[in-house]
């Protein structure tokens, strides 16, 4: 089973962290810690596991994000890459080409997303159709107006704000 | 300023251009959300969540959301549930009280109608769980298995599994519907039942046989899923669901683990699968990789065991480090079961060690660890000495423990034994346990024959490099304990001996003092070191001399242990005869059955059985001549040690003091000779040599007060002479007590028969450890011709056993100064109580005299 599932950027900064074991607050802090400087510190080319403490860790690099996991000793090293690969996979289908930006923005959808791939540290479906159906919930009861706008709003996140905000204002 | 929403947030975040800048606007915005929770208003309270839990991720406290959380959760609105959900599971776990209310939200949202809905409460569910919890709501969970909704089944067969970690009695529960699950068609639930009926079986061996009928179903399904063509759904790189693989196998290997039936079955598809599967994408790999785990688990025949064992070689010639990396792993579990099979590839694994990974290294150094036999020790351990050079530190501790772990089991010999110690503490002497430092140090003890060649590589090494801390105090110990070794053979090392002076030996190791790298250890060994090296007579009274001003220096040191050794020794200088006895060679750590043999040779052993006819200064002649001269190149400082040893040694030597002799001896330098049954009946004082004029009951009117003449009334009341020489007499009356068996009363006597006065008499004894001693002060230090003196001592020993005493005497008489050591062991068998038989025995062989080696040590 996978112990926790972290997501760090290249700068250290921790973009998402996921917990499947019960764990206090000062240890989480320190395996993020420490996580971060191994994982960073790690060449390319070496391979995607680290020993740490008595977790086998497994990470795998995407442009500028790190996607960590702690599994067990029983864990198959391989197929957790495969997990993780799956997972990248269904956020980049959802966000459609995602970027590191969209998981800081979106962090909620992130965690809706891996939801849906993986839950008590186990792999929950192995399609990305199914998962990627299920990750966008029921269908809205609302105008497809206001849906229209939210969809141009995570699009044009990174406009100055004011301008999505008259854009609401001139829907309205 | 307040920031709207969440992106203005992470925007403002962002923007901060210094930590202190991002940590008071985290405070300022924790603050203004913590107010508006406390104002209850429910429409901001998504944003204020959806802010607080990225806060949170940032490292600030969270805990004031979390009941808001459960606010959001019963709100109608899909997207607050979610967020409330992500809110519970984000900052709530097992261990927080509020948990408990979580319960009841998770029980109506599990019965929702909105099938998303349910799949929050399960997925959280699932996360965060409690044992209480998942009592609380196991009836649910199980009622939901039976959902029509395959999206509601596949999350509640993990619910379950939560539930079954926690509460492990709860696993029967489930096994009615979990067969159920087995044969889903739905891909995600067969996914998720595979994996709780996996655990179940892990828990109860009960459920494992029960599910051993599923065995060939999963066997179907496995195949179907790798002769399947193309299926676009569940398709990764060429190959269909490697997770649904993967966890068909892994449940397969726990069914197939000592069962001969389930295991045949699943044989073909094992085959199949290790054969076709594609082996140049890391997901064909994950697969071939629980394949192998799985044959290697279950009863495989043979075939199929080498095939999983040859795949694991062929994922060792990889390039890919992953598959590298868990070939070693793997071959780490092989290793146990056939080491043969790993040792084909043993210089792959070598070349590992050199790799650029340290992932790799690690794996790759913990297999050549298990690696080791008598056949490769060796090359093994050249290896990884060659390894240890370059190693990262984090491995050197342990590779010297294991490295000398495996010397001392399969060394060829102990030359290489010492060999390959001396490497480690070259290349690694900061990283040494100190028991591996500590067996060395053992083994060097027990190694004689060695001790010159260890000592001068190590005064070698330390000469060129004393940074090394386990170096140094082994390299320190050995010289100042074989000083003698080395000042009179030199450096055997190299092709032409060198000789090595005391100046060199004493400047090198106050070298050591004086260097950065020193610690209080190490200068605590030098010191004892520097002081033993001293007491050697080799050395030159300049070099002594400026050991003494060195401890002197140390005396006031503020390190207190250092303080009180200077202290000592400096003290221990001035008490010339005691010195030598402190600072003689240590005796061997631990004794072993094999140096036993060597020491015995010199042993006094009373023995009671036909010995050579000798008179007594004959065999006194040879006894000298075999104590003092030198054996089979030992100084007689050897002697010295082994007779210590005798006394001291413990258990080991109890063979001494029985009565029959163990061991045959040659009669020429047989100390038995002095105990040979001389006549019978002959007074002690009568068989020596008219020196002693005085009887043992003479008892002269000039004693002291404090010692009370012997009872003559006693019938033991015997006494024995201990020592004679020099004109000084020295005798043993023993006297023993029925009320209190096992202690006995010693009276020693010292008489001078000569006309010069004994001065400054100096008379100590020691006992083996077995026995406890007491000793008064003598009654006048100085004996005058005529005169006798006493000193009255107590020996308590167990019940049966012999006392034994060694005697140092020292005194000046006629202006030399004389110190003498003797062991006498000539009391009576039965002093102590018991051995009536024993008595008897002696009784008829009447006295016996003892004494043995002695180590003169005239001053000119």
């Amino acid at each position: 089973m996978i112990r926790y599932i972290l997501l760090i950027s290249r700068q250290g900064k921790l973009r998402l962290a996921k917990w499947f074991t019960t764990m206090n607050a000062k240890a989480k802090s320190r395996i993020i810690q420490d996580l971060t400087q191994q994982v960073l510190a790690r060449r390319p080319r070496t391979c995607n596991v680290l020993e740490y403490k008595d977790t086998r860790v497994i990470y795998r690099r995407y442009a500028s994000l790190f996607f960590v996991c702690g599994v067990e000793a029983a864990d198959n090293e391989l197929l957790t890459l495969e997990i993780i690969h799956r997972y990248v996979e269904v956020l980049d289908r959802y966000f459609g080409n995602v970027t590191e930006l969209d998981l800081i923005f979106n962090f909620q959808k992130a965690y809706a997303v891996l939801d849906e791939v993986v839950i008590a540290g186990e792999i929950l479906e192995s399609s990305k159709s199914t998962a990627l159906r299920l990750v966008s919930g029921p269908r809205p009861s609302l105008p497809w107006l206001y849906y229209l706008i939210i969809d141009t709003e995570s699009q044009l996140w990174e406009e100055n704000e004011n301008m999505t905000q008259e854009l609401v204002k001139a829907f309205f | 300023m307040v920031y709207h929403n969440l992106k203005a947030l992470i925007k403002g975040i962002r923007a901060c251009k210094t930590v202190a800048d991002e940590r008071a606007l985290i405070q300022q915005e924790s603050a203004a959300i913590r107010t508006s929770f406390k104002e209850e208003d429910s429409f901001a309270r998504h944003n204020n969540i959806a802010k607080l839990l990225y806060i949170h991720m940032l490292g600030s406290a969270a805990h004031f959301g979390q009941i808001e959380c459960l606010k959001l959760v019963a709100s109608p609105r899909f997207s607050d549930k979610r967020l409330g959900y992500l809110g519970i599971m984000l900052l709530l776990d097992e261990s927080q009280e509020t948990l408990t209310l979580v319960t009841n939200s998770l029980k109506n949202d599990m019965n929702h109608s909105n099938m998303y809905a349910v799949g929050l409460a399960l997925c959280t569910f699932a996360n965060i769980a409690s044992e209480e919890m998942s009592r609380d709501l196991a009836n649910e969970i199980e009622k939901l298995l039976g959902s029509s909704n395959t999206y509601i089944r596949k999350k509640a067969a993990l619910c379950a599994l939560r539930v079954i970690k926690k509460v492990p009695e709860l696993a029967d529960h489930f096994t009615a519907k979990a067969k159920n699950l087995l044969t889903d068609r739905n891909h995600g639930v067969l996914l998720s039942s595979i994996t709780l009926v996996t655990e179940m079986c892990q828990i109860d061996a009960a459920i494992c046989d029960e599910f051993r009928n599923a065995v060939p179903l999963l066997v179907r399904n496995l195949k179907s899923l790798v002769t399947t063509g193309y299926s676009p759904e569940h398709d990764v790189s060429g190959i269909t669901d490697p997770f649904l693989q993967v966890k068909i196998l892994r449940l397969l290997r726990l069914l197939g683990q000592g069962d001969e039936k389930a295991s045949e079955t699943m044989n073909d598809i094992l085959a199949q699968v290790a054969t076709n599967t594609d082996s140049t994408k890391n997901v064909g790999n994950s697969i071939l990789y629980e394949t192998v785990l799985t044959v290697l688990d279950i009863e495989a025949d043979t075939g199929l065991r080498v095939m999983a064992i040859n795949i694991l070689g062929k994922f060792l010639g990889n390039r890919d480090n992953n598959i590298r990396y868990v070939a070693l792993n793997t071959l780490n579990k092989v290793v146990s079961i056939d080491t043969n099979a790993v040792q084909r590839h043993r210089n792959i694994i070598l070349d590992c060690l050199r790799d650029g990974d340290i992932s790799i290294r690690r794996r790759a150094l913990e297999l050549s660890y298990a690696l080791i036999n008598e056949q490769n020790v060796r090359v093994l351990v050249r290896e990884l000495l060659a390894f240890l050079e370059i190693a990262d530190d984090e491995f050197k501790l342990n590779m010297t423990t294991q490295i000398s772990l495996a010397a001392e089991r399969f060394a060829p010999n102990k030359r290489w034994h010492i060999d390959t110690v001396l490497r480690f503490l070259r290349l690694a002497g900061n990283f040494v346990r100190e028991e591996i430092l500590s067996a060395f140090i053992r083994l060097v003890a027990h190694t004689p024959e060695l001790q010159a060649y260890t000592a001068s590589r190590l005064y070698v090494a330390l000469t060129s490099d004393i940074s090394q801390e386990s170096l140094t105090l082994a390299a320190t110990w050995v010289i100042g304990e074989y000083s003698d070794v080395l000042l009179e053979g030199g450096i055997v090392d190299e092709d032409s001996p060198k000789q090595v002076t005391d100046k060199d030996l004493i400047d090198l190791l106050v070298s050591i003092l004086d260097s950065p790298y020193a610690n209080q250890l190490t200068r605590q060994f030098v010191l004892t070191a520097i002081t033993k090296i001293s007491s050697r007579p080799m050395v030159s009274s300049v070099q002594q001399e400026r050991v003494s001003e060195l401890l002197a220096q140390y005396a006031t040191s503020p390190e207190l242990e250092l303080q009180q050794r200077a202290v000592e020794f400096v003290s221990l200088f001035n008490l010339g005869e005691v010195k030598e006895g402190v600072l003689e060679k240590m005796p061997p750590p631990e004794l072993k059955a094999t140096v036993i043999g060597t020491v015995s040779e010199q042993k006094p052993v009373g023995s009671t059985k036909s010995a050579p006819d000798q008179d007594l200064i004959g065999s006194e002649n040879d006894l000298i001549g075999g104590g003092s001269a030198p054996v089979n190149g030992h100084a007689p400082a050897q002697n010295n040690e082994d007779l210590l040893r005798d006394i001291f040694g413990g258990g080991s030597d109890q063979p001494a003091t029985s009565a029959p002799a163990p061991a045959p001896r040659s009669t020429v330098d047989d100390i038995m000779g002095l105990f040979g049954p001389g006549p019978t009946a002959t007074p002690p004082a009568a068989a020596i040599p008219p020196s002693n004029p005085m009887s043992a009951f003479n008892i002269p009117a000039t004693q002291t007060p404090q010692a009370p003449p012997p009872q003559p009334a006693a019938p033991r009341l015997t006494s024995y002479t201990a020592y004679e020489k020099n004109e000084l007499k020295i005798t043993l009356t023993p006297q023993t007590s029925a009320a209190q068996p096992g202690t006995v009363m010693i009276l020693a006597r010292f008489q001078v028969s000569g006309s010069s006065a004994a001065t400054g008499v100096s008379f100590q004894a020691a006992v083996p450890k077995s026995q406890q001693l007491q000793m008064l002060p003598m009654s006048n230090p100085d004996i005058n011709p005529g005169s006798v003196e006493t000193q009255r001592m107590r020996v308590v020993a167990p019940v049966g056993s012999a006392v034994r005493l060694r005697l140092r005497i020292s005194y000046t008489m006629g202006g030399q100064t004389v110190q003498d050591q003797v062991d006498f062991s000539g009391f009576p068998p039965g002093l102590t109580g018991a051995h009536s038989l024993g008595v008897l025995v002696i009784f008829i062989f009447n006295v016996l005299l003892a004494f043995i080696i002695i180590q003169v040590f005239l001053a000119v």
